[in-house]
């Protein structure tokens, strides 16, 4: 699939102050049953959002676009539904200190950008949108760097990902390009791997 | 040569091609699919016309979403019945092998690979679930992906992928009776924390690993990513091979196999990035107090008080955890009653946890103040256990016996736990409504789980 560049987004944010958010607080498994990539919007957060008091109710942060997450976000299952579920409700980056592994490459597989910033960095960033929700954030990914106010931190990400997120490339695209590397190695493959045609029982 | 931990010997060997600044592109020698996240990445094939390269390294079961009453009837919630019947509908198009419901081989998806004998020690495995880090039993580099993944896996059989750093957890000693390898790995991950395996593939090594049986390796790294890590693996050995040997995808040419698969363990001058300790003697068996799996403490102690934590955002979790758990600080965990016990899933769902489990509720009854749900692995499961007469010692003693899938571990199908309700369960994960909304779990091994069954509270075996 195709994604949409990401090269610099500004908006406001919003403070989760929590830790260890896993995927099934970000979309519970039976919001998991459709079979497209939209409308799971619905599913983000679902359990908290019954209470009147979780952050995404208040209507101070109802619009914002940048959310700031306590340390381990995205622990858990695969599903990349919890991308989902954060892009279709409008996000379009999420700071923490630290991110699942898996979490993590889900996100920047599809262009939702994810920054790790020093734990310090996001507890100010938490005070700053409760004291002005109207705080606009800028993530910039060309100069590696979030700013608010008068302050600009540097966030590091690998040199490949970042283009790749800047151009917007499809990634089995580039993959395919190395058919040939792929053709070579399948040749001295081992012939005692198994295989799963044809069916033995 | 350099000497290498075997995840590096491994990984070194699937390398399709590497460059500076880039990631390696890993060939995968098998992909396990499930109906739940490959739809979209099907959906992504036919929309850029692309096919599946090697249909005959993919295989596909239905287990998450499925229900386990009336299989043989269409399946009743129409949201779970078009996610199950697209799967269908693409297995059939691009080839795909599949087992549903109904077919003795269908069910969880990591139960099926290894008593198929498609996982083998030295292969790369990958799944759009975390709980593929199983396969490492075998001596394979197993791990979880999203859907785009398993896109980009359909259509070129290889995988960009930057190589994890390594870590070894040595768990030296012998189990006392009724501690188990649930106990073993629930007790790393009390130690490391939820994030201390975060970009490292764990080997699992020492002599309380190398003692446990297959099955038992399998639990052990099936919950590798509960700790963070990407993988988590064993060396292969005899009980290895003992295990593989005459299973239905077992190599034709065995010793070329054999050959290969004694190659496959960390040089003795290896280094691992980082190494972990634990004695296997002092175990007792372990339980979850909290809402994530490293919130754990051996079944005697009390639920723990959160001002002991030095540490305030550990702090502010536990408040969190016992205020969502409905528990008082102090509490001993042996007094905590429960409303459900769950047996099943890729963690502990296999035909021994289900001997175990049997053994303890052999002759007796369930407390009557709980339900307790059995649900085997796999169909193949399911049929040894009837033919072992398991079912009946399971029905006699007053508990459900179900078909195969994933069902409560992750309460998609209709095995849900109700709000407030509380589980002892088998399974991986005791996050926040895991098992249903509102839903409290406790993750404790086989043998807790049965000997809970009948006493009604978290309880050993010992305790009866």
């Amino acid at each position: 699939m195709t994604m949409e560049k990401f090269i610099k987004h500004t908006g406001t944010g919003v403070p989760l102050r929590r830790s260890n958010v896993d995927t099934d607080q970000i979309i519970p498994a039976v919001y998991l049953k459709r079979v497209t990539r939209s409308g799971f919007e619905d599913g983000l957060f679902a359990a908290w959002r019954n209470d009147p008091e979780f952050v995404l109710n208040k209507p101070e942060f109802k619009s914002g676009t940048v959310l700031l997450a306590g340390a381990d976000f995205g622990t858990g299952s695969s599903r990349e539904h919890a991308v989902w579920a954060l892009q279709n409700y409008g996000f379009k980056v999420v700071i923490s200190s630290r991110f699942a592994d898996i979490f993590r490459g889900n996100s920047l597989k599809g262009g939702l950008l994810t920054v790790i910033l020093p734990q310090a960095d996001v507890e100010a960033m938490w005070a700053a949108v409760e004291a002005d929700p109207t705080t606009a954030i800028t993530v910039d990914l060309e100069t590696r760097t979030v700013s608010f106010g008068s302050i600009s931190l540097p966030f590091a990400i690998d040199d490949y990902t970042r283009w790749r997120l800047m151009e917007g490339l499809d990634d089995i695209g580039l993959t395919l390009k190395q058919t040939d590397s792929i053709d070579a190695f399948e040749e001295k493959r081992a012939s005692h791997k198994p295989a799963t045609l044809p069916i033995r029982s | 040569m350099m000497s290498k931990t075997l995840a590096e010997k491994i990984w070194a060997e699937h390398i399709v091609r590497q460059a500076d600044g880039e990631p390696d592109l890993l060939y995968i020698d098998l992909h396990l699919i499930h109906e739940v996240t490959s739809p979209q990445a099907f959906d992504g094939l036919r929309q850029t016309g692309r096919t599946v390269r090697r249909p005959d390294l993919t295989i596909a079961t239905e287990d998450h979403n499925v229900p386990t009453l009336d299989i043989l009837k269409p399946i009743a919630d129409p949201v779970s019945k078009l996610q199950v019947d697209t799967l269908r509908a693409n297995c059939k198009e691009f080839g795909v092998r599949l087992h549903s419901l109904g077919d003795v081989d269908q069910g969880v998806v990591h139960v099926v690979g290894p008593q198929l004998g498609i996982t083998q020690p030295g292969m790369t495995i990958v799944c759009g679930d975390s709980h593929t880090s199983t396969h490492g039993a075998f001596g394979a580099i197993a791990f979880g992906i999203g859907t785009s993944e398993v896109e980009h896996v359909l259509a070129t059989q290889t995988l960009p992928s930057t190589r994890p750093k390594t870590m070894a957890i040595n768990v030296e000693g012998s189990l006392k009776p009724g501690v188990t390898s649930k106990d073993i790995i629930l007790a790393i991950i009390a130690k490391i924390g939820t994030g201390g395996g975060q970009g490292y593939i764990i080997e699992y090594r020492g002599s309380a690993i190398r003692a446990l049986s297959m099955e038992s390796r399998m639990t052990v790294c099936n919950m590798s990513i509960e700790a963070g890590a990407r993988a988590g693996l064993i060396a292969p050995d005899e009980t290895t091979f003992e295990y593989i040997k005459g299973k239905p995808h077992a190599p034709e040419n065995w010793d070329e196999a054999l050959a290969y698969w004694k190659t496959l363990f960390t040089d003795s001058d290896a280094k691992f990035d980082v190494e972990v300790d634990l004695n296997a003697d002092d175990l007792e068996p372990f339980v979850t107090w909290g809402t994530n799996p490293g919130q754990g403490l051996p079944l005697n102690a009390n639920v723990p008080n959160p001002a002991d934590y030095a540490d305030s955002s550990e702090r502010t979790a536990a408040e969190r955890a016992l205020e969502y758990m409905g528990l008082t600080a102090g509490t001993p965990l042996k007094e905590i009653a429960i409303d459900t016990v769950f047996l099943g899933s890729c963690t502990n769902g296999r035909i021994e946890d289900l001997r175990s489990a049997a053994e303890v509720v052999k002759g007796k009854k369930i407390a009557s103040t709980l339900r307790m749900l059995v649900v085997p692995g796999s169909a193949r499961v399911r049929l040894q256990a009837e033919a072992e007469g398991l079912d009946k010692v399971f029905i006699d003693a007053g508990a459900e016996w179900r078909n195969a899938g994933c069902s409560m571990c992750l309460g998609m199908n209709p095995d849900q736990l109700a709000v407030g309700e509380r589980s002892a369960s088998t399974s991986n994960r005791n996050f926040e409504g895991r098992q249903g909304k509102g839903g409290r779990t406790h993750l404790v091994s086989p043998l807790v789980a049965a000997a809970t069954a009948l006493r009604g509270k978290l309880s050993s075996p010992a305790d009866l």
